[in-house]
């Protein structure tokens, strides 16, 4: 195995085309390194893209925010503004690990690991965000949703990488909030993951909303229903209990050593309204 | 396989390695420099035994390359003490106990030295869930989170 | 609590521990910090078949990698007898363990070790362990220890026939052993009943989970003579199952205890050690091995799952009148479940006139397993403390009282054979009852649970040296392996008896060649056995000083008596002396007979039994059936608590273990018999968030055959969690779940099902 640390976004779109495919991009490797470890891969080259510029810090844009593909979770979560404005999505990237990975993790590789269950996606996707995707022919935008195809699969080609991350601008009276369950309080994978963005208007009625479920499929799965539940409503009890039911009507869960299929079903529900009550109350305040 | 030659700080003193990609910054540590304080419980991430400070940041050492270290600070269990002088934390754990086979100890002495250099006055939940990456099967954690509250209280005393 | 009691001046402290500094400050050297010059990595080929008969094994590709050394097969290990060899006070059949460190016919589960190499990086080891080719003739394979006990399931060892039943069986099973005894008529005792409770208990085989992974340094000298450096729970040990099984006289072999990084009962055994001399013979170098987790997982350690059927009656008043528990436990691979002690504890903290237990040796394809904290005792008082509570609560009987009623005392004759001394089991439920806690009301959806456990402890051979310095500072020899504070007790037990200030004392775990035999640290009997072996060496040391100063003083040593640290006249008929300090003995020893020593070798006799009984607050979540504990109390005899701290340390890492037992620890396999969760991801220790404080109540009724009064107490704490948690849970969801672990898709489908 070779190691590279690029200082350029070209440079390491060079390395990676050049590799043609035998390379992996190095980001807080915690994912990466456990993979090593057990023999999952065996790279011939690993591209650390953390010397690149591009890929630090965050930045306000236009209202919305810029996330660098190497920021790590204890970063975001000591951005005042982007927690103020995204809790639900710092909140799904701050529940990655103990505080030992949060100095490393990052939000872009928890996406492009491409776990169906990985906690810092479902309210990512929620939000809308999109990324900027730097390849041979240059860089594009790309909705995040687009990115994971399905377990330790994403659609990035040859030659790409992932340069940031950008949550748009929003009203006041909206927010989000992202809710796992897992047996232990830390350190464990979700058997259920539901993040749940939504807009109030002035009288709190929720205008837009999105749920999307983290676990319960080969990857994210986005409730419509379940978010259709809530618009029009002032997320009420009668409102909740139908997110829960429509949550729980689209789960389509596997039984393995994690959880049953019954029960990924029925807490997909429960998840995603109590995820739905949090951001409402975020949204009213 | 080429290795590669890396300059890094560690302790405060300038060090080099040689090493090879894929070894990673625990086995660099312990095989190496000699630095055998950092333990190894897991070598995946979960058990925090391997628990160094890289640029400030708290990290588990056996989920960073070797190679990543170049030009950065690396800060271990060796280098808590100031000579002779323990750090509060480390005398508060053997006043209080808070140490059995003392295998968890180096990663959770740093972890909660991390901690208290940013707040000195964390809640009995906050210092729980900071830790919660620091395996402990020897104590059940009791006089572990006891120790760092009660040094914390020492310092904003002192 | 008690504190320090007034006699005492150094017993019953909290002084810093000797070897602390060196924990804290990364100084000290645990299994994997020795490298020695020269050296090379060992690393172990395993099964990856839970049930496999090795068919051959090439190992031609592995010796042709450049920078291997050494490969070696069970080939190159002597062959076993069968029968059971007495090492200490276990009984070892070298055959199996033979087996167990490497698979000679078949693989008898995942992970069984079946070559290893050498090679000068840990790299190249790894590579070359890839290069060995195992055929294997795949077998059909059985886990659950109730599956494994049916007619059709696949037999593990085609010559073992049940013992304990007669006549032998005509076909061999799964079935090791069964073992039975009984003390009046448990049927009368039901007939005699108002209420009779009948329940099928399971729980999940779990792991001792020591955050150090298995190590070892071995170097053998072209000579024969061998010399290792381990971490284990008895370094006596390594070197007597080395000895027997490469057939290394004990002389030539000297084994350094490392730190040891947790044990809990899984390093009571060799894995790694053999294969590493084997490997260091073969290389002429100095061998390291370490496991990694995922091995400790696959082929360490860890204890049975388990079944059981338990039937307990009482009156309506609350004596139970009868009792009876069968009990199915798995043993891994090899027989020797521990499912003897499980049998002798289920019913011991009761004075019951009526008892029988029947229990089930049965081998499956998973590890071996090996000691883990009061082996046996947490499964079937699991049981028992179940249905204990479901009586008091159908009687509508407070859970600490139905105990009361029914305590065992002194003069109580168990149902396993002995008649009990003085014991303290109704004063930890006195205290227990005496709580805050016991009487805190509680939530919605919050549940409180009371359990009780008890543990024999156990003595066994244990030697110590006091030896005593030129400028009368001491040395304190001993070889019990410290895994948890114990040099300190030690060196507070020869301060007091000495009468010398604890810190002029300097304990040291000594190599095998320094001092004589020890069992293992295990059974709660370092602070109790080697403890006693401590004190008769201090008394030793004090009659060869009290002769000293008789010579100054040229008069006959009864004259001479030995108080607070000074040697004294026994009266003013001896002469008018002035006391001489042990320090000043010490300064003019070369003049009264060279230097001052005292030593002990003992068999220690007279551990003193010991009671816990703890309370547990949960919460459940009813829609997601996640458990959170609120409040946990332990209460726990101690006998005497010689380092208050580092017992309470005891009981509230066992405590902890027992929750992590009764909530999410669980070996899962897939149906080739895989493990699935070889790792702290998915294999669930409790971690810090999980938790609340666990308050640790110490009750002293101190054993009589201790000169401190000392009972043991590393194993009581982890026996009552697993009932109190999951008597909690009861509470909080109306529901009886029956089954460990308690984790969160279990309880919502039981919450579902009740409905
Ligand atoms: C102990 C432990 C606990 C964990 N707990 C959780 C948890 O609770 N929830 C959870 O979701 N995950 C968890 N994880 C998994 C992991 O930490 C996360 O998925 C993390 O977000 C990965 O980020 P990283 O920066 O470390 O990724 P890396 O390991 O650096 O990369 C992950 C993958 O993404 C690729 N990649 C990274 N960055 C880019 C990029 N910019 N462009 C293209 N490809 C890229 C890499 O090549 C690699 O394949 C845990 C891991 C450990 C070790
Ligand atoms: S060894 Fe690094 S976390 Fe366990
Ligand atoms: S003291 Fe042994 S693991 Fe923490």
């Amino acid at each position: 195995m070779r190691y590279e640390a690029p200082g350029s976004v070209d440079e390491a779109v060079k390395l990676l085309a050049d590799a043609n495919g035998a390379a992996r991009v190095l980001a807080g490797g915690t994912d990466l390194l456990v993979q090593l470890r057990a023999g999952m891969i065996s790279p011939e080259v690993v591209i650390n893209i953390k010397d690149i510029s591009e890929t630090k810090g965050i930045t306000a844009d236009g209202g919305g925010f810029c996330i660098g593909a190497t920021v790590s979770g204890a970063e975001m979560g000591e951005h005042a503004a982007l927690v103020a404005a995204w809790p639900g999505v710092v909140e799904g990237v701050e529940l990655i690990g103990s505080t030992q990975i949060q100095g490393r993790a990052t939000m872009v590789g928890n996406l492009c690991n491409a776990s169906p269950a990985a906690d810092g996606v479902p309210a990512l996707i929620a939000a809308g965000a999109t990324c900027t995707v730097a390849g041979p022919n240059g860089q594009r935008e790309v909705p995040v949703a687009d990115i994971p195809t399905g377990p330790g699969k994403n659609s990035l080609a040859n030659g790409e990488f992932i340069v940031n991350v950008k949550l748009p601008a929003r009203p006041g009276n909206a927010s989000d909030a992202y809710l796992r369950m897992i047996p232990r309080t830390e350190m464990d994978i979700a058997i259920v993951g539901a993040g749940v963005n939504l807009v109030l208007d002035d009288s709190g009625t929720c205008t837009e909303a999105s749920v999307i479920l983290g676990a319960v499929g080969p990857k994210t799965i986005t409730v419509d229903a379940a978010a259709a539940a809530l618009v029009g409503t002032k997320v009420d009890e009668a409102a909740l209990a139908a997110c829960a039911a429509a949550a729980s009507a689209a789960a389509t869960p596997i039984d393995d050593k994690r959880g049953t299929v019954v029960y990924r079903t029925k807490v997909s529900g429960v998840l995603a309204s109590r995820a739905a009550a949090i951001a409402a109350e975020r949204a009213r305040s | 396989m080429a290795k590669h030659h890396i300059t890094t700080t560690i302790n405060g003193e300038e060090a080099e390695y040689l090493c090879e990609p894929q070894e990673t910054l625990l086995d660099v540590l312990r095989d190496q420099v000699g630095l055998t304080g950092t333990k190894e419980g897991c070598s995946s991430g979960d058990c925090g035994a391997c628990s160094v400070m890289l640029d400030g940041r708290l990290v588990c050492s056996c989920l960073v390359l070797g190679v990543e270290a170049a030009g950065k600070a690396v800060e271990t269990i060796e280098g808590m003490a100031d000579g002779e002088n323990l750090h509060p934390l480390q005398q508060k754990f053997l006043e209080e106990a808070a140490l059995q086979c003392g295998f968890c100890t180096p990663g959770v002495l740093v972890a909660a030295k991390a901690l208290l250099d940013t707040n000195n006055n964390p809640t009995e939940t906050e210092v729980r869930y900071w830790l919660a990456g620091n395996l402990c099967r020897c104590t059940g954690y009791d006089k572990i989170i006891r120790a760092v509250m009660d040094t914390a209280a020492d310092m904003r005393g002192a | 609590m008690n504190e320090q009691p007034k006699q005492y001046k150094w017993v019953g402290t909290r002084a810093i521990r000797p070897d602390g500094v060196d924990k804290v400050t990364g100084r000290a050297m645990y299994g994997a910090d020795l490298a020695l010059p020269g050296m090379v990595e060992g690393k172990v080929v395993r099964s990856p078949h839970a049930h496999a008969r090795i068919i051959s094994i090439d190992t031609s590709k592995a010796e042709a990698l450049k920078g291997v050394t050494a490969v070696i097969t069970a080939a190159d290990m002597p062959v076993a007898d069968s029968k059971p060899v007495a090492s200490g006070e276990a009984m070892i059949n070298f055959k199996d363990l033979a087996n167990n460190v490497l698979a000679r016919e078949k693989a008898l589960y995942e992970g069984q070790a079946v070559a290893a190499v050498a090679a000068t990086t840990a790299a190249i080891a790894e590579k070359a362990a890839a290069l060995v080719v195992v055929n294997y003739e795949v077998l059909p394979h059985v886990i659950d220890v109730m599956e494994a006990i049916k007619e059709d399931a696949p037999v593990l060892h085609d010559d073992m026939f049940t013992g304990g039943v007669k006549p032998k069986p005509e076909k061999a099973s799964n079935v090791a052993n069964r073992v039975e005894f009984a003390l009046g008529d448990a049927e009368a005792g039901f007939a005699a009943a108002d209420l009779v409770i009948e329940r099928k208990f399971t729980t999940e085989p779990v792991h001792q989970g020591y955050i150090e992974p298995h190590a070892v340094v071995a170097d053998m000298n072209p000579d024969g003579k061998v010399d290792v450096f381990c971490s284990s729970q008895g370094h006596f040990m390594v070197r007597a199952f080395c000895s027997q099984l490469l057939h290394i006289e004990m002389s030539k072999i000297k084994v350094t205890a490392a730190e040891i990084g947790g044990g809990f009962g899984g390093k009571t055994t060799v894995y790694l050690e053999p294969l590493a001399i084997m490997l260091s013979r073969k290389s002429g170098r100095p061998v390291r091995m370490t496991m990694s987790r995922e091995e400790v997982f696959r082929g360490s350690g860890a204890t049975s799952g388990a079944a059981m059927t338990i039937k307990m009656g009482a009156t309506k008043d609350g004596k139970i009148t009868g009792a009876y528990a069968e009990l199915y436990l798995q043993a891994g691979a090899f027989p020797g479940s521990p499912v003897g002690p499980a049998a002798m504890t289920a019913f011991a903290p009761y004075d019951l006139d009526n008892v029988k237990v029947v229990g089930f040796d049965v081998v499956s394809n998973r590890q071996k397993v090996v000691a883990y904290r009061a082996p046996g005792a947490p499964i079937s008082e699991y049981g028992v403390e179940s249905v204990v509570d479901e009586l008091a609560s159908e009687l509508g009987i407070d859970p600490i009282e139905i105990r009361t009623i029914n305590a065992a005392k002194e003069g109580t004759q168990a149902a396993y054979g002995v008649k009990f001394g003085t014991i303290g089991f109704q004063e930890t439920l006195d205290a227990a009852k005496a709580t805050e806690h016991f009487k805190t009301p509680l939530g919605p959806n919050q549940g409180r649970g009371v359990a009780s456990g008890f543990w024999f402890n156990i003595g066994g051979e244990s030697c110590a040296g006091i030896r005593v310095n030129e400028d009368g500072s001491i040395s304190l020899t001993e070889g019990s392996p410290d895994i948890g504070g114990s040099r300190a007790s030690m060196a507070l037990m020869a301060a007091e008896t000495l009468g010398v200030d604890y810190h002029s004392i300097k304990p040291s775990v000594v190599d095998t060649d320094a001092i004589g035999y020890h069992f293992v640290t295990g059974g709660s009997r370092v602070t109790f056995a080697t403890g006693m072996a401590v004190v008769e060496a201090s008394k030793a040391a004090i009659d060869e000083l009290r002769a000293r100063a008789a010579k100054v003083w040229d008069v006959d040593v009864d004259g001479v008596v030995w108080e607070d640290g000074h040697a004294k006249p026994a009266s003013t008929n001896v002469g008018d002396f002035e006391p001489m300090s042990l320090a000043e003995i010490a300064k003019v020893a070369n003049k009264t007979g060279g230097p001052i020593s005292g030593h002990a070798d003992i068999n220690a006799k007279g551990a003193g039994p010991a009671f816990g009984t703890h309370i547990c607050d949960v919460e459940v979540d009813p829609d997601t059936g996640h458990v959170t504990v609120l409040r946990y109390t332990a209460v726990q005899d101690a006998g005497r608590a010689i380092h208050p701290a580092y017992v309470e340390g005891q009981i509230q890492g066992g405590a902890v273990q027992g929750i992590g037992w009764a909530l999410n620890e669980e070996y899962i396999y897939d149906k080739n018999g895989r493990l699935e969760n070889a790792g702290f991801l998915d294999y669930r220790v409790p971690v810090a968030s999980d938790l609340p404080m666990i308050d640790a109540i110490i009750v002293e009724v101190p054993n009589p055959t201790h000169p401190f009064g000392v009972r043991g107490v590393g194993e009581v704490p982890i026996i009552p969690p697993l009932a109190a948690v999951s008597n909690a849970v009861a509470a909080a969801t109306g529901v009886r779940f029956n089954q460990l672990p308690l984790s969160p898709p279990t309880i919502l489908a039981g919450i579902a099902a009740s409905k």
